[in-house]
């Protein structure tokens, strides 16, 4: 394994190969991709952080704990709050960045495709290219960053980006509800979202017979709204609802269900209103389900010959592998032939060797 | 010639084919009037068959085309081009499907960005908010990734737009995203928003629509300088407060504002600050004296917090008045639109006192605060000769400063023609190349809005080399290049 500390160094590794390569980070995902790893543990640096701009430049290599661990000396965070992998430290910069990774703060947030202001990036050539720049507002040029976050690497190697930051909420308060009807889940979490709540994170959870809402307040007046809504999910007919101060725990398992260390995570794209049909098929063959209930985003955790059915079950909704890829045929969601042919277009242009990673996606009919 | 217009046609009917110089005059610039270019043909289609049809047409002519929606951009980028077709989108305006259980909806391109929030409320609305909203069409919203004056807090354009449907410029559709986020594959959606009409035109879009806020309150703070203002921008920030929008404006500014609104601002005074806070109730009564305490902290002894909607409106209308205004202090001026790291607000603003003065020129400031992205209009009148050559010179020399601080070239307008000279500066050669590799992935023939963003043409790699006669020559359309 080689590890360059700097971009020029990534440049020469990368132009000089002749085999596959596969850009590493932390390897906090279990399904790592084939070839030879390009790692960018040596590309540590922060870069730049402007407290008074909200604002920095990261290396890929930069973990996201080191990170957060600086812009909170200012109070501030880049506001992404993945699931923690197989270490402690989390992701890198650069990993959370190709994978497009995301946890429940993405409801207010949106997601690193929102945040991400400006990216370096090192082409199969050699080629070293930015796009965006250091400020929050800018439609100079082409957004290669979007392009490049959620690539999984099948583009070029990421090697730094420039990251707008938020100030870190004052104080969190959680509202916290269950119940073991589906409809009532869906009804209530569609309701919510009619509500200009502003909360950070509006989650749902399932788990075997039963499941519920959760809604974290953030801010001047958490505590306040969280009250105020406590009594709106009752009214909804959700049960044992309470309002947490001590909250961290109830979203660390949010983030924990995004995750699994041995079975299998299909990550569902879809509406919120498709919640009570993710988590009813999901509930069929036993699987665990965490939500985004704003944003009709899924993890259902399931055992890996669950998957096909569960896809067939959910169409045309996309579902990807996001960890167990090895005990699955198909990791990636299909999609039509003309989108395909654009897909490829555009990595025949950014990685004209075919040295990095596939596609994120399939042609084969799930 | 004929054969093509024939087609255009049978594709779209006669009465929607322009080819009369005095109709087309309509369609010569847009936003920005010192571009002018008579395109030689119109095409008004009605559906998104026709768009694909027309685009497959000039894919199979090899002749470039335009597509163009209200036509206020400020930047050129719907400027025609003399041998090619301009496509306007303007017909296309029907709201396909509302959704408010899932916050979405679905519109053709030719939707004015204000239509979406009507068709959403009052108790929905659509975020980005530019200036031109009442005109402008979420087809150019999405070519320009459009921002606003609530930007700041709720994102722009591209942070809206879930999916689209597109036509390619070999005349193909393909849909990228969808209603729901996070579609198998790369993010062509994001790629494809603020492209300025080069990779395809969109023929219908996927948007986010969110719940109106609870609470809104408003107050406009007035300061001896920029600099306290600039200050007190950089405390609310601070202060972990995201206003939902701060807006300021210098003093040439609020003169020309005053004569035109009559909100009784009080003329003379350095800077005036417009701070609105929106969301939860609870949240905004919790912040709002917090932030009038902190502008009065900054130095403000005039802090107007509007009593309703009545007075918020005026303040509004006030801010929104600043361009036209200007018309009244000066014969012409050019809108610049330069953004900065908001820290660096003091010195650039000094170094714009020096260039005016260098220039002999008043340079009046409008600034979206929050996110550093400046509108400096820079005065001059016309009919004096070479004073509008000057003052273009001038606005290029803002655009250095605001690069020297670490910014960008545009925050909002986009590059269309009037910046194509200006990337170059911003962007190394290897960062133009990669973009050109997007460009060539969508569009290898160059036929999507050519001229446009790149500061000189480019040919993609599978087109041959040596010369061809140009297919625009071939159908008649042209006689030379």
């Amino acid at each position: 394994m080689t590890a360059p500390s700097t971009v020029d160094e990534a440049a020469a590794l990368i132009t000089g190969a002749t085999t596959p390569l596969a850009p590493r980070g932390a390897g906090s995902r279990w399904g790592a991709t084939d070839g030879t790893p390009v790692d960018t543990s040596g590309l540590n640096q922060i870069l730049e952080h402007n407290p008074g701009d909200f604002t920095a430049v990261l290396q890929a290599g930069v973990s996201l704990v080191e990170a957060q661990a600086r812009f909170a000396t200012a109070g501030q965070w880049l506001a992404v709050d993945p699931p923690t992998g197989r270490h402690e430290g989390g992701g890198t910069i650069g990993g959370l960045v190709a994978t497009a990774d995301s946890g429940p703060c993405r409801q207010r947030y949106g997601g690193l495709r929102d945040l991400v202001i400006g990216i370096t990036v090192v082409l199969s050539d050699g080629t070293v290219a930015s796009s965006g720049g250091k400020v929050i507002k800018n439609v100079a040029g082409y957004d290669l960053g979007k392009l490049f976050t959620g690539s999984y690497g099948s583009l070029g190697l990421i090697a730094s980006v420039a990251v707008r930051l938020h100030p870190l909420p004052r104080a969190t308060v959680t509202v916290n509800g269950s119940t073991v009807d589906i409809a009532v889940l869906q009804k209530a979490a569609l309701e919510l979202n009619r509500r200009p709540l502003e909360a950070l994170s509006l989650d749902a959870r399932w788990n075997g017979e039963g499941g519920g809402l959760l809604v974290r307040f953030g801010g001047a007046s958490a505590a306040t709204q969280a009250a105020a809504l406590g009594l709106v999910l009752q009214q909804l007919g959700l049960t044992d609802v309470r309002v947490e101060n001590d909250d961290e725990a109830l979203w660390q398992a949010q983030r924990d269900g995004q995750r699994s260390r041995d079975a299998v995570v299909l990550k569902v794209s879809g509406q919120p209103g498709d919640l009570s049909r993710v988590i009813g098929a999901a509930r069929d063959v036993g699987a665990s389900v965490v939500s985004r209930a704003g944003l009709g985003l899924s993890w259902i955790r399931c055992s890996p010959d669950a998957v096909a059915g569960l896809r067939a079950a959910l169409k045309p909704l996309a579902g990807t592998v996001t960890d167990g890829a090895r005990l699955v045929d198909q990791v990636w969601p299909s999609v039509e032939p003309g989108v395909a042919a654009l897909n490829r277009r555009v990595k025949e242009r950014f990685d004209p060797a075919g040295r990095f990673p596939a596609l994120p996606l399939s042609t084969v009919e799930a | 010639m004929d054969e093509v217009l024939g087609e255009l046609r049978r594709i779209v009917g006669s009465q929607w084919v322009l080819t009369d110089a005095g109709e087309l005059r309509t369609y010569a610039s847009d936003g920005l009037l010192q571009y002018e270019v008579t395109p030689r043909v119109a095409v008004l289609p009605g559906s998104a068959d026709e768009v694909r049809a027309v685009v497959a047409l000039c894919a199979r002519h090899g002749l470039p085309w335009v597509a163009r929606g209200a036509g206020s951009g400020l930047s050129g980028g719907a400027l025609p081009i003399v041998d090619g077709l301009l496509i306007v989108m303007s017909r296309l305006t029907r709201v396909l499907k509302v959704d408010l259980d899932n916050g979405r909806v679905l519109v053709e391109p030719g939707v004015t960005n204000a239509s979406v929030s009507a068709a959403v409320g009052p108790h929905f609305f659509y975020p980005p908010d530019p200036s031109s909203q009442i005109v402008c069409t979420i087809g150019g919203n999405v070519a320009e990734n459009s921002g606003g004056a609530h930007c700041f807090k709720y994102g722009f354009t591209t942070n809206y737009v879930l999916g689209l449907e597109v036509v390619l410029p070999d005349g193909s559709a393909v849909t990228l995203g969808g209603p729901e986020p996070d579609a198998a594959g790369l993010d062509l959606v994001g790629a494809f928003v603020g492209s300025e009409g080069t990779l395809g035109v969109a023929t219908a879009v996927w948007l986010r629509v969110v719940p109106r806020p609870e609470a809104v309150r408003t107050l406009v703070a007035f300061f001896d300088s920029t600099r306290e203002a600039g200050e007190a921008v950089s405390r609310i920030v601070a202060a972990g407060v995201v206003p939902g929008a701060i807006e300021m404006m210098d003093k040439p500014s609020i003169r020309a504002v005053e004569e035109m609104a009559h909100a009784g601002y009080p003329v003379g005074r350095g800077a005036a600050l417009l701070v609105e806070l929106d969301g939860p109730e609870t949240e905004c009564a919790a912040l709002f004296d917090e932030v009038a305490a902190l502008c009065a902290e900054c130095g403000s002894d005039d802090v107007r917090i509007a009593a309703d909607e009545a007075q918020r409106e005026l303040f509004w209308k006030t801010r929104k008045s600043a361009f036209p205004a200007m018309g009244r202090l000066s014969p012409n001026y050019f809108v610049q639109d330069g953004v900065i790291p908001r820290t660096r607000l003091p010195e650039v603003l000094e170094r714009i006192d020096e260039l005016s003065a260098e220039y002999g020129l008043m340079v009046a400031n409008v600034f979206h605060a929050g996110d550093g992205n400046l509108h400096p209009l820079v005065c001059y009148d016309g009919r004096v000769e070479g004073q509008a050559a000057r003052a273009e010179e001038l606005s290029g020399r803002i655009l250095d400063v605001c690069l020297e601080a670490g910014g960008s070239i545009t925050g909002e307008h986009g590059v269309g023609v009037d910046k194509r000279k200006h990337m170059p500066k911003m962007f190394a050669e290897a960062d133009l190349e990669a973009f050109q590799r997007l460009r060539c992935a969508f569009d290898p023939a160059g036929l999507a809005n050519p001229g446009k963003v790149m500061p000189t043409p480019r040919l993609c790699g599978e087109v041959p080399g040596p010369y061809r006669q140009h297919p625009l020559e071939a159908a008649g359309l042209a006689e030379r290049f």
